[in-house]
């Protein structure tokens, strides 16, 4: 045996004391991951994340499809939060075609990737639930996404994964009487989740669970590159809606939700009132938006990207989500890279679980804000 | 917003029970009578009081009561019947039955879903069947690595513990499996068995979850023994016996809650992490260690493990009824007529039905029975209540509230205990 191994190859000593637990893929508190957890007794010594199990390629298959084409498989990662995915995408074409987008298209795109918002918080909401053994939590926020889910079916004819975002536009207008049943499903919403704080937010016992865990200061924050909701529950007021605003959102008024705790229960609770401040929004879009008039702009068959790259980002349920195009003037785009904010996120999670409890484990993971299937793309 | 559950109808409910009711008519005809037939023609027909017991004969037996209840009442008055069905395991497997029931649709409705809700027809009366039929034809796996002998021992010696802890619950006056002077020290010793079965079958198991899940089982029960056993003290000194009927019996005016509140409360919490129920269902955390001491059970192994817990269960609330809350005692709300029908026959119109007595179904013993069945319903009830409102919480947090806050409340309520007895309030027997 040569002393001289590479750090990662070097044989590790076998502690007794430490047991390895493969938490996944096939693990009720893992989602489609693997977490790699040494434990000696209830404390964890060491994570690692081992994602990697639902990667599809979608960056690749991008190469190899028009910008068209590209909208319906570019969606798959968030299928939960299928507008927002799309958004950086949609605007980064437009920008690469020359397209003006209509007004009212703007504002049609802010209402639904709004409710997209708040269908994909919902459930990931319930899966928080869940993973801290409260079962209400669980089912709450399974029905009521239902409302917001019957909205997005009105306005885009699918259930969850519309492709209603393309260059120029919406894929078609909102149906007659749209405006007044969505008020009142977005009025109703709010009432609800207003509700859950009785059952879930103030509960004694989940505050004393989640509170002083997996504390990530403002300065690791930033330094470990978190976004969205885990930079804004460290206190750093980071929201891409405020500091670039794409679209219409500089006409709107709403405010960002920072808390300076950066523990779980900070990290819990940000998505939960970026819910409110969204129902603010799509009430407001629904009043300053243009009664009539185009929702798309048509476009040449198969159109051609000018020779150039164009890199834009917006403020996804989880955090920044960039898409970076490269064209080299075909119809299909040379390179696509998306950025996603769930893999950010999951790089803090090794720092927040050394030498926390087992007990902790899930809801640390979960609170941030890390979906698998879009880290893996 | 969307229809989450179809609508309630009278009409449909009425055509499902004439369905039922059709089906069951159906087979029996279709099935049963059939195989009585064919059994009819193979055997032997005896000879009783000098008649051929032919089947018109025992039909006409069946149905005349001067022959049939002695029978029943003779099968009543042995142990077997007190064993496998009343006091004990067919009462309490019903009960527990009832309950596994109830907390699915409890929980459904705090939950807003409809719970089980077509097998059976009826608000899904039959899923229990259904889901014990699946365990039944369920393949039993067994880790090749498992300790064969113990990992198969373990559900079976828990359902026993559990039936045994079922057997020292007096339902009604007299009717107790094992009325036994020490009773309450036998409580303790069936509890204290079972953090030793349920570490022996996750060491068995060979496996990483199961370990860690009978470890944290063996934290919380261990832990929380001595808050149980404290908490019991009080009611030992006002009553001055450990014979759970005679605790019973000296509750007659008032329940020992109205006294000691305290204690109560403690043996209610402590109950709960015993039952590994929300918020104290750390041994089966899902998200965390899968199923806990649970994971490597598969097919009716489960089953009964499942059996085991909801039997524990029911004799944890009765327990609870029969130390605080008076047990059998009410108001007499049985009408005294059904005794007299029995003992003393009926006179409908020329004919008088002359029935034999059963003096064991005694008014007293129904009364007690319907008031004893009330209460640990009612306890039941707030056991299932916290799975919809709490989340799960954490093994230092668990051993703290075990360790410090419960023991000394459980002293606080020694203290007040001992004030009433020598305040002369209270004494031994109740209310001096």
């Amino acid at each position: 045996m040569t002393a001289e191994l590479p750090p990662g190859l070097a044989l590790q000593k076998v502690d007794e004391r430490i047991m390895t637990l493969n938490v996944g893929p096939q693990h009720p508190g893992s989602g489609h991951m693997r977490l790699i957890v040494q434990i000696d007794g209830d404390y964890i010594v060491a994570c690692d994340p081992d994602p990697g199990y639902v990667h599809r390629g979608e960056e690749k298959m991008a190469e190899y499809r028009n910008y068209i084409l590209n909208i319906p498989h570019l969606e798959r990662p968030v299928i939960h939060d299928s507008c927002n995915v799309l958004y950086p995408y949609v605007l980064g074409v437009e920008e690469l075609l020359g397209i003006e987008v209509p007004e009212r298209a703007k504002y049609v795109r802010v209402i639904a990737s709004e409710l997209n918002r708040c269908i994909y918080t919902m459930y990931w909401l319930a899966i928080y639930g869940i993973f801290l053994g409260h079962s209400t939590m669980f089912m709450w926020p399974a029905g009521d996404r239902e409302l917001l889910i019957d909205l997005m079916e009105k306005m885009t004819g699918a259930r969850v994964t519309h492709a209603y975002f393309v260059p120029g536009g919406v894929r078609n207008d909102l149906p007659p009487n749209f405006e007044d049943v969505c008020l009142r499903q977005v009025n109703y919403f709010e009432k609800r989740i207003k509700e859950y704080a009785d059952i879930f937010y103030d509960n004694p016992i989940l505050i004393s669970r989640t509170r002083d865990t997996g504390v990530l200061s403002r300065q690791d924050a930033i330094r470990l590159g978190t976004t969205g909701s885990v930079l804004r529950a460290s206190g750093v007021d980071f929201d891409l809606r405020k500091k670039e605003p794409y679209d219409v959102y500089d006409e709107l008024d709403f405010k960002t939700n920072v808390l300076k705790e950066g523990d779980s229960y900070a990290r819990s609770k940000i998505p939960w009132l970026d819910m409110l401040e969204s129902c603010q929004i799509i009430r407001q879009a629904l009043k300053k938006m243009p009664k009539s008039g185009s929702v798309r702009v048509k476009l040449k068959p198969n159109p051609k990207g000018k020779l150039d790259s164009v890199y834009k980002r917006v403020e996804s349920g989880r955090g920044s989500l960039g898409c970076y195009i490269v064209s080299d003037g075909k119809p299909e785009p040379y390179r696509l890279k998306m950025s996603v904010g769930s893999f950010r996120n999951l790089i803090a999670l090794p720092y927040l679980l050394k030498g926390e409890k087992l007990g902790n484990m899930p809801s640390v993971y979960w609170s941030l804000n890390y979906w698998p299937v879009e880290a893996d793309r | 917003m969307s229809v989450i559950a179809p609508q309630f109808k009278f009409s449909e409910f009425v055509k499902s029970l004439l369905d039922n009711a059709f089906w069951i008519l159906f087979l029996m005809v279709l099935v049963g009578l059939p195989a009585v037939m064919m059994i009819l023609f193979v055997i032997d027909l005896p000879v009783i009081d000098g008649e051929l017991l032919t089947p018109f004969l025992a039909f006409t037996w069946l149905v005349d009561p001067t022959r049939t209840l002695p029978i029943i009442h003779a099968l009543m008055a042995t142990d077997f019947f007190r064993i496998a069905v009343f006091p004990g395991f067919g009462f309490a497997a019903l009960l527990a039955a009832g309950t596994i029931f109830a907390e699915r649709k409890m929980l459904a409705k705090m939950q807003l879903r409809v719970g089980p809700f077509y097998c059976g027809k009826i608000e899904g009366i039959l899923q229990l069947m259904g889901d014990g039929l699946k365990l039944i034809s369920k393949e039993i796996i067994i880790p090749a690595k498992a300790d064969k002998p113990l990992f198969w021992a373990a559900p079976v010696l828990f359902v026993a513990t559990a039936a045994a802890f079922v057997s020292l619950i007096p339902v009604a006056p007299g009717w107790v499996v094992a009325d036994i002077d020490l009773g309450l020290l036998g409580v303790f010793a069936v509890i204290g068995f079972f953090p030793i079965i349920t570490i022996l079958s996750a060491w068995s198991a060979n496996s990483k979850y199961p370990f860690i899940g009978g470890i944290r089982a063996l934290f919380q029960m261990v832990s929380f023994e001595i808050p149980l056993i404290l908490s019991l003290l009080g009611v030992v000194m006002l009553t001055g016996t450990l014979n759970l009927s005679e605790i019973v019996e000296s509750q007659s005016a008032f329940p020992w809650i109205v006294f000691l509140p305290i204690g109560a409360i403690v043996f209610f919490i402590t109950m709960l992490a015993e039952l590994e129920r929300i918020p104290f269902d750390l041994p089966e955390a899902e998200s965390e260690i899968v199923a806990g001491w649970l994971t490597e059970f598969s097919g009716m192994m489960y089953g009964l493990v499942q059996l085991g817990t909801y039997l524990k269960l029911y004799a944890f609330a009765a327990l609870f009824v029969v130390l605080f809350l008076g047990g059998w005692h009410g108001p007499m709300v049985v009408p005294p007529f059904p005794y007299e029908i029995i003992t003393e026959g009926i006179t409908m119109g020329p004919v008088t039905a002359q029935i034999p007595g059963l003096p064991l179904f005694t008014q007293e013993m129904l009364n007690g029975t319907f008031w004893f069945v009330l209460k640990t319903v009612a306890v039941i009830f707030f056991i299932l209540l916290p799975r919809g409102v709490f989340p799960r919480i954490r093994v230092d947090m668990l051993l703290n509230l075990g360790w410090t806050k419960l023991i000394g409340l459980c002293f606080v309520n020694i203290f007040i205990a001992l004030g009433l007895l020598y305040a002369g309030v209270l004494g031994p027997g109740g209310l001096q």
